[in-house]
């Protein structure tokens, strides 16, 4: 049975060797999407133009002034001599947010009840709307103002991402997006693939069991899955600086909780699609709703409630969950055993499902 | 008679939905003989042989093959199986020996036992020059020595073939039977399909399928001394002129034209059958010699298959 086994994960290993492009995506998908992510994508805005007039001119309002720029979220532009000028930079477009400091800004600091400085904000982009009203509930930084109203401190630490970057939110779900993306889709396409070419009339006919064939066809994956998963930690570690705060191992055993539950749904797939093209359809239409309804994109408890319970069919909704846990809070897989044994039943149902179907496709 | 049998099967049907596809053959095929399949695409002979090696669940009817009943021993008999399917099923981005060594593990021989005998095969089938290219580069002759040499690395007992030649040139395919004849030799039973006469010919016994059904059987030379048709050859300068003489009358299964020659098969209850077509031609007025000859296996594939439709019916 060994032989067997071994036999097929030797042929399976060789012709993907061969399989340039195919073996190029194993690499190439994971690297092209965290840099996507990482980079593109940016869901926290920072960077933003905006330039200021100072009709104060006084040292707190320089102060000030000195404050909003070193949070990040706004690069200064040259200064505007007017108001009207400022606008007029906002609506060509030149500038994304105006900061006004009125001439009484020194009283109007002490009194806790007047705006001590107005926004303006270009509204077109819903975005830096946001970003920049967050920036506009910051009460005066601790050098301009004392007299500030306890408990409106605008709190830019965010716990466990400090720097609220969408790089360190990302990066560990992202590896269960590619995992989910490839290892679905290579399961499926090498099973059917076999179908397809007609090598699987042949297979049949020898002294193989279905259970050898799948075992021999997926473990290579497997492998192939720690690989990409490894990477992607690795890039996002070296290129975005997320933290590991969890342990290593323990990172490896959620994945490959995962990447098992991941290769059972290629191989429910396989069972009903007759072409490669059929199978990279199904896999595609499992995708979609992964990533979106994962709480990879969206956060988890904002969606409404059937769309939570659908969710909970999707593996990676709980290996977000899970990894999110290991890399970002450092928690222990033990306390992650719901989503682990909801995994784990995932990949139980879906294995079922795929011998019952497997032995009856080969009539 | 049937404990020599490799294969005994009864009443064998197989239906897909409302398709016919095999309706109640009865076989029986002796053990180190070649048998031959012959019929048109579509006669079902795919779908038997399937059933045979337990691809397909038959819908009625039994089979035995090597003594396993089908398709409950399946598993038993693999290893006495070799089958080559009718189009090529080994890996074409394997190289020829990384084919062989994966079929050679599948079938569970061990390391030095599998090597010596994929050196036999490789000797047998001169397959050493293309040991280490990709089986996808191959001509349609290489691939089906590379497919034979799989195919009987376990040395089964029975080979099933399902058109094997169908993607061969005439050189290879005489050299591809010359080996079957090197293996039934040694012992091995082997079932072959095919809608080559001359192919046909070779074989040591013949059952003609036709719609699903076994319509004629036995050995070659018999099936064309026994055949239920009168044979006639007409040699005209004008065959269509014959052609047309000829044309209406009853008695007349078929015409078919071979060059300036005109093969005619007539029912066998014709009394005088050569005599008819003389006189029939002198009518109309048309130059001709009229001449009895043997049947032809084509002759017996037609009489069996074509009289049903005919133009006679």
């Amino acid at each position: 049975m060994l032989q067997r086994i071994f036999a097929v994960m030797q042929k399976e290993v060789r012709q993907l060797a061969r399989d340039r492009i195919t073996f190029a995506l194993i690499v190439g998908i994971p690297l092209m999407e965290i840099l996507l992510f990482g980079y593109a994508i940016n869901f926290d805005v920072r960077g933003l133009r905006a330039a200021v007039v100072d009709q104060a001119g006084t040292s707190m309002s320089r102060a000030l002034v000195g404050d909003l720029q070193a949070t990040g979220v706004i690069v200064l532009q040259p200064p505007s001599p007017s108001v009207e000028d400022l606008r007029r930079r906002i609506n060509s477009g030149h500038l994304s947010v105006g900061i006004v400091i009125p001439a009484d800004f020194e009283r109007r600091r002490l009194e806790s009840d007047m705006p001590a400085v107005q926004l303006l904000v270009d509204g077109s982009e819903p975005m830096i709307d946001g970003i920049a009203r967050s920036l506009a509930s910051t009460p005066l930084p601790s050098r301009a103002g004392l007299q500030h109203p306890p408990g409106r401190f605008f709190e830019i630490y965010t716990e466990f991402n400090p720097e609220r970057r969408t790089a360190v939110q990302v990066v560990p779900a992202l590896i269960g997006v590619i995992l989910n993306m490839t290892m679905v889709i290579f399961t499926a396409a090498a099973i059917v693939r076999e179908r397809e070419r007609g090598n699987l009339e042949l297979l049949i006919t020898t002294p193989v069991s279905s259970g050898e064939l799948m075992t021999g066809k997926l473990l290579p994956y497997v492998f192939i899955g720690l690989v990409q998963a490894t990477l992607v930690l690795v890039v996002g570690m070296w290129i975005f600086d997320v933290p590991l705060n969890g342990s290593l191992a323990q990172f490896y055993l959620a994945a490959a909780l995962f990447i098992a539950s991941t290769l059972t749904l290629g191989l429910v797939i396989s069972t009903f699609a007759a072409t490669q093209l059929q199978a990279f359809q199904i896999a595609f239409m499992t995708m979609l709703p992964s990533i979106l309804m994962s709480g990879f994109v969206f956060p988890f408890d904002g969606m409404p409630k059937p769309a939570q319970w659908f969710a909970q069919l999707l593996p990676l909704t709980h290996f977000v969950d899970m990894v999110r846990g290991v890399i970002l809070r450092g928690a222990p897989l033990v306390d992650l055993k719901v989503q682990a044994a909801k995994l784990l039943a995932f990949f139980v149902v879906a294995l079922l499902i795929a011998t019952r179907r497997f032995h009856k496709s080969l009539d | 008679m049937s404990e020599d049998a490799a294969i005994v099967a009864r009443g064998l049907t197989r239906r897909f939905g409302r398709l016919v596809a095999v309706d109640g053959v009865d076989l029986t095929i002796p053990r180190a003989r070649i048998f031959g399949f012959l019929g048109p695409n579509g006669s079902g002979k795919s779908t038997t042989i399937r059933m045979l090696c337990g691809l397909l669940l038959p819908s009625a009817g039994t089979v035995d093959v090597l003594g396993c009943r089908m398709p409950q021993d399946a598993e038993q008999l693999r290893r006495k199986l070799g089958y080559m399917t009718q189009r090529f099923s080994l890996w074409d981005d394997l190289t020829v020996l990384e084919n062989l060594e994966f079929m050679g593990q599948v079938f569970g021989l061990s390391g030095g036992d599998r090597r010596r005998r994929i050196g036999a095969r490789v000797e047998e089938y001169s397959l050493g020059p293309l040991l280490a290219q990709r089986v996808g580069t191959m001509s349609g002759g290489q691939r089906q020595r590379l497919a034979l040499a799989a195919a009987t690395l376990h040395e089964p007992e029975l080979l099933l073939l399902d058109e094997p030649t169908s993607a061969v040139d005439p050189q290879s395919r005489r050299d591809f039977w010359e080996s079957l004849f090197g293996l039934v030799n040694r012992g091995i039973t082997i079932l072959v399909s095919t809608h080559y006469m001359d192919e046909a010919e070779r074989c040591h016994r013949l059952a003609i399928l036709a719609e699903g059904r076994l319509v004629a059987e036995g050995v070659p030379q018999d099936l064309m001394r026994d055949i239920a048709a009168a044979v006639i050859e007409v040699e005209a300068a004008d065959a269509a002129a014959a052609r047309r003489a000829l044309a209406g009358d009853e008695a007349i299964r078929s015409v078919a034209q071979l060059g300036l020659r005109l093969h005619v098969l007539l029912d066998p209850s014709v009394e005088a059958p050569e005599a008819r077509i003389r006189e029939r031609l002198r009518t109309a007025g048309v130059e001709a010699s009229v001449e009895a000859v043997g049947a032809s296996l084509e002759d017996v594939f037609v009489a069996a298959t074509g009289f049903r439709n005919g133009p006679g019916h």
